[in-house]
């Protein structure tokens, strides 16, 4: 039975040896599934040309990667939370509560939201309007609200393919769906007039209009996708009438499957974003546990890395792989060289 | 009817055996039916595996070559080493973007010499047919030995996955027309390097060695992380589920007396057994890092709660192997004399250890293709740094583990992952054919039967 005293005192050793915690010496983030490819060049870069290790970069989604960040200060939790939208009231409560006093709020750069179809399809020109009338519970029809009567995209504009609309927009939990309902469905709202009705009716209460606004129709038109783009592209394949919601980067490392759609005339690229010709776009952000600089070996440097024009920069590798490089990178290089706290939200 | 019939009374209710009254016909054709049920299913289950296992063939198999482009190149110092006094340190401040430029600029360097025509190709999109792994490979290679600096040295450098994806069929001249990372003239001259003996598809040994890599560069990436996480794992749910079960297991079977509290334990074991994975990793993540503090993502923890969740299938398994043993045995140990202690370890336990063993091996295959609880404790993550060796607290280190692998590649953007999802299934089930088959040799093998 010696095997079994081996691994007996085996198992008694491993749990001798727990009790003590070891020094972290890489660092860990988490967060958003749209800023995970980008955080992971960045980490690989960074793990080959210095010499900290790589850092560990997990995906999980902004919101999730936030509440990590905010759960307190100490060797156990995670250093950086990737977001593809700006940290909250709440999130920032409960780091305070947590202990987790100083954050840091890095905006790296721009991320576009395009639509796409198959690519043996129709072409598509969309404006937020069209957008609005295709998927809204209620429209605007001879000056008056009405249950969305639209089947097709030719009954909402003549000039748009006779193909039924179908949509795979991105879930609520995805930082994408807030784009999607504030650069494209509330702007359609305004455009169609349908913001002012919903104003009115409510007694000139904007918020309540918004989300009367927001209240897409429920008849199986316009589908949820809670996964990830490769999910929607899946649905596309499936369904090769329908309409999908994509980030840029994946838009551009699947040309051969998707046909990207033009919004208001202008077609999605890094250029037509950077400019703000394309309508659809939003701010990609790290946020930082200060407490955790200068314990957590290499994590200045590692955001430091993140910002520089190397990275982040317009011919950088982040921007070859779809990421719009912010005109005010050099401000936020300031920023992070500084270790400027970000101040409280409004 | 038949003549011999004809004569009886009940001829009504028999008839010939041979012929089959209406009822007969009727449990016949009810036991036809059944057969024809049961093959039904056979047929429609092997079809689904095998459905399953071509998808994953045709579409992970190419993951096992890679295109890679070997080409003889100077490491110029001006470049690598721009004090010239071969100082490791000084040199180490040339990044990856130094020595991509070299790499560049010698392969540039080869084809005007080799005479290759690169009609329509710009000299930036030439340098753009090689992996970024390349730089950073190179890099490590110099600063290991400065000696090669200023010397010839054959280099063999992965091409992106776009022109892998171009020899493996899955980039077209059409494709690349919309593409923005790959243009036509470059596909050209793939099929002229290729034409030259310059870019071949060797087995591509760095998917099963080296480490994951970022969406930038897919040919690059590798399962060695995930294997040795996966490794260190099953050899810690090993060493930790074993000696509690089979403990458990002869403590129940042998010694425990029968009354409600046993039967309550029971129970719960069984239940145990059928709670959802997920459960356990959020199990995992309160007690073993937030209370214990143990390391995220690190393979220990992974142990720890995969062991939670395989230690009922084991307890139960063993259970039964130790019941097997039949009463004959154990009584005869015990007429001679033989103490409950010395019956358990001289007669039962060496009796039951095949089937333990069993037990085991299949406990450990289920465990290894789990993916949920890792969800929780940081294991799905970006991992590029080996653990360290399992003597120097490599379990503490960051690792990922197979079935998380094929998960995060699924997910990722640029086309050339599913490839490598699919052969990372591949290892996988070759890993779990193995196991079991262990588990099928050990039973032939060792296993009594009386």
């Amino acid at each position: 039975m010696t095997s079994l005293k081996l691994t007996l005192s085996a198992v008694a050793v491993l749990a001798g040896s727990t009790g003590v915690a070891l020094a972290r010496d890489n660092v860990q983030i988490s967060g958003s599934s749209t800023v995970l490819p980008y955080a992971t060049i960045v980490a690989e870069a960074f793990g080959e040309n210095f010499e900290f290790p790589t850092p560990v970069v997990e995906g999980g989604g902004s919101g999730a990667g936030r509440k990590k960040m905010c759960e307190g200060v100490g060797e156990n939790t995670i250093d950086i939370a990737n977001s593809s939208s700006r940290i909250s009231k709440s999130d920032i409560e409960l780091c305070t509560a947590n202990g987790v006093t100083d954050i840091m709020e890095v905006r790296f750069g721009y991320d576009g939201i395009v639509f796409a179809s198959k690519v043996d399809g129709p072409e598509f020109a969309f404006t937020p309007a069209h957008w609005y009338n295709a998927l809204a519970a209620q429209v605007m029809k001879d000056g008056a609200l009405v249950a969305n009567p639209n089947k097709a995209w030719n009954e909402v504009d003549a000039a748009l393919p006779a193909q039924d609309i179908l949509a795979f927009i991105p879930g609520t939990k995805h930082g994408t769906r807030e784009v999607f309902d504030t650069k494209v469905i509330v702007a359609g709202c305004e455009e169609t007039g349908a913001f002012e009705a919903f104003k009115a009716a409510a007694g000139g209460d904007e918020d309540a209009a918004e989300e009367q606004c927001m209240t897409l129709r429920t008849d199986g038109v316009s589908v949820d996708i809670d996964g990830d783009y490769t999910e929607t592209l899946a649905r596309l394949d499936a369904n090769p009438t329908s309409v999908g919601v994509f980030g840029l980067s994946f838009y551009q490392n699947n040309t051969d499957k998707l046909r990207v759609a033009t919004m208001s005339g202008v077609v999605p690229s890094v250029d037509s974003i950077a400019s703000g010709d394309y309508p659809v776009s939003r701010p990609l952000f790290f946020y930082v546990k200060k407490q955790h600089i200068g314990v957590i070996p290499g994590l200045k440097e590692y955001i430091e890395f993140f910002v520089s024009d190397d990275m982040a920069g317009p011919d950088g590798p982040l921007a070859a792989y779809g990421l719009v490089s912010d005109p005010e990178l050099a401000a936020t290089q300031a920023a992070v060289a500084a270790e400027e706290v970000m101040a409280p939200l409004e | 009817m038949s003549d011999v019939m004809a004569g009886t009374p009940e001829g009504a209710r028999g008839g010939s055996l041979l012929e089959g009254s209406a009822r007969t016909k009727r449990r016949r054709a009810r036991e036809w039916r059944m057969k024809a049920y049961g093959i039904g299913a056979i047929v429609l289950s092997l079809s689904t595996l095998f459905f399953m296992l071509a998808t994953i063939l045709m579409d992970g198999v190419s993951a096992f070559r890679q295109a890679t482009i070997t080409f003889p190149l100077t490491v110029d110092a001006a470049i690598v080493d721009k004090t010239g006094n071969r100082n490791v340190e000084e040199m180490a401040k040339v990044t990856t973007i130094g020595y991509k430029r070299l790499l560049s600029q010698g392969f540039v360097a080869h084809l005007a010499a080799a005479g290759i025509d690169t009609a329509g190709v710009p000299e930036k999109d030439l340098g753009d047919m090689l992996s970024d792994d390349g730089p950073a490979r190179l890099r490590d290679m110099v600063l290991a030995d400065p000696s090669l600096v200023g010397q010839v040295v054959e280099v063999s450098v992965y091409a992106t996955g776009r022109i892998d994806g171009y020899l493996k069929g899955r980039v077209t001249r059409e494709t690349a027309e919309r593409d923005t990372n790959v243009t036509p003239e470059q596909l050209d001259l793939a099929d002229n390097l290729v034409a030259a003996g310059l870019l071949t598809m060797p087995f591509n040994w760095g998917f099963l060695t080296g480490p994951d890599a970022s969406d930038l560069r897919p040919e690059a990436s590798g399962l060695g992380v995930a294997i040795i996480g996966s490794l260190y794992m099953m050899v810690l749910v090993a060493i930790f589920t074993v000696p509690v079960g089979v403990a458990t297991s002869i403590y129940l079977e042998e010694f425990a007396p029968k009354n409600r509290f046993t039967d309550l334990i029971e129970v719960n074991i069984s239940n145990l057994a059928a709670v959802p994975s997920i459960v356990f990793g959020i199990l995992g993540l309160a007690i073993f890092i937030n209370f214990m503090g143990l390391p995220q993502s690190s393979s220990l923890v992974g142990a720890l709660v995969i062991s939670l969740m395989t230690l009922p299938t084991i307890i139960i398994a063993t259970r039964s192997a130790i019941r097997a043993v039949p009463p004959s045995i154990r009584e005869a140990a015990l007429g001679i004399g033989a103490s409950k202690m010395q019956l358990v370890f001289h007669h039962v336990l060496p009796l039951a250890m095949p089937g333990i063993m069993t037990g085991t091996i299949l406990g450990l295959a289920s465990a290894l293709g789990e993916t949920a609880p890792l969800l929780l404790i940081g294991m799905v993550a970006f991992v590029t740094n080996y653990p360290a060796g399992p003597f120097e607290g490599g379990v503490m280190d960051p690792a990922t583990a197979l079935p998380v692998q094929v998960y995060s590649w699924a997910s990722r953007s640029d086309p050339a992952f599913i490839e490598r999802s699919s052969g990372a299934i591949i290892v996988l089930l070759v890993f779990l054919v193995i196991m079991n088959v262990a588990a099928i040799l050990l039973r032939r093998r060792f296993e009594r039967r009386w």
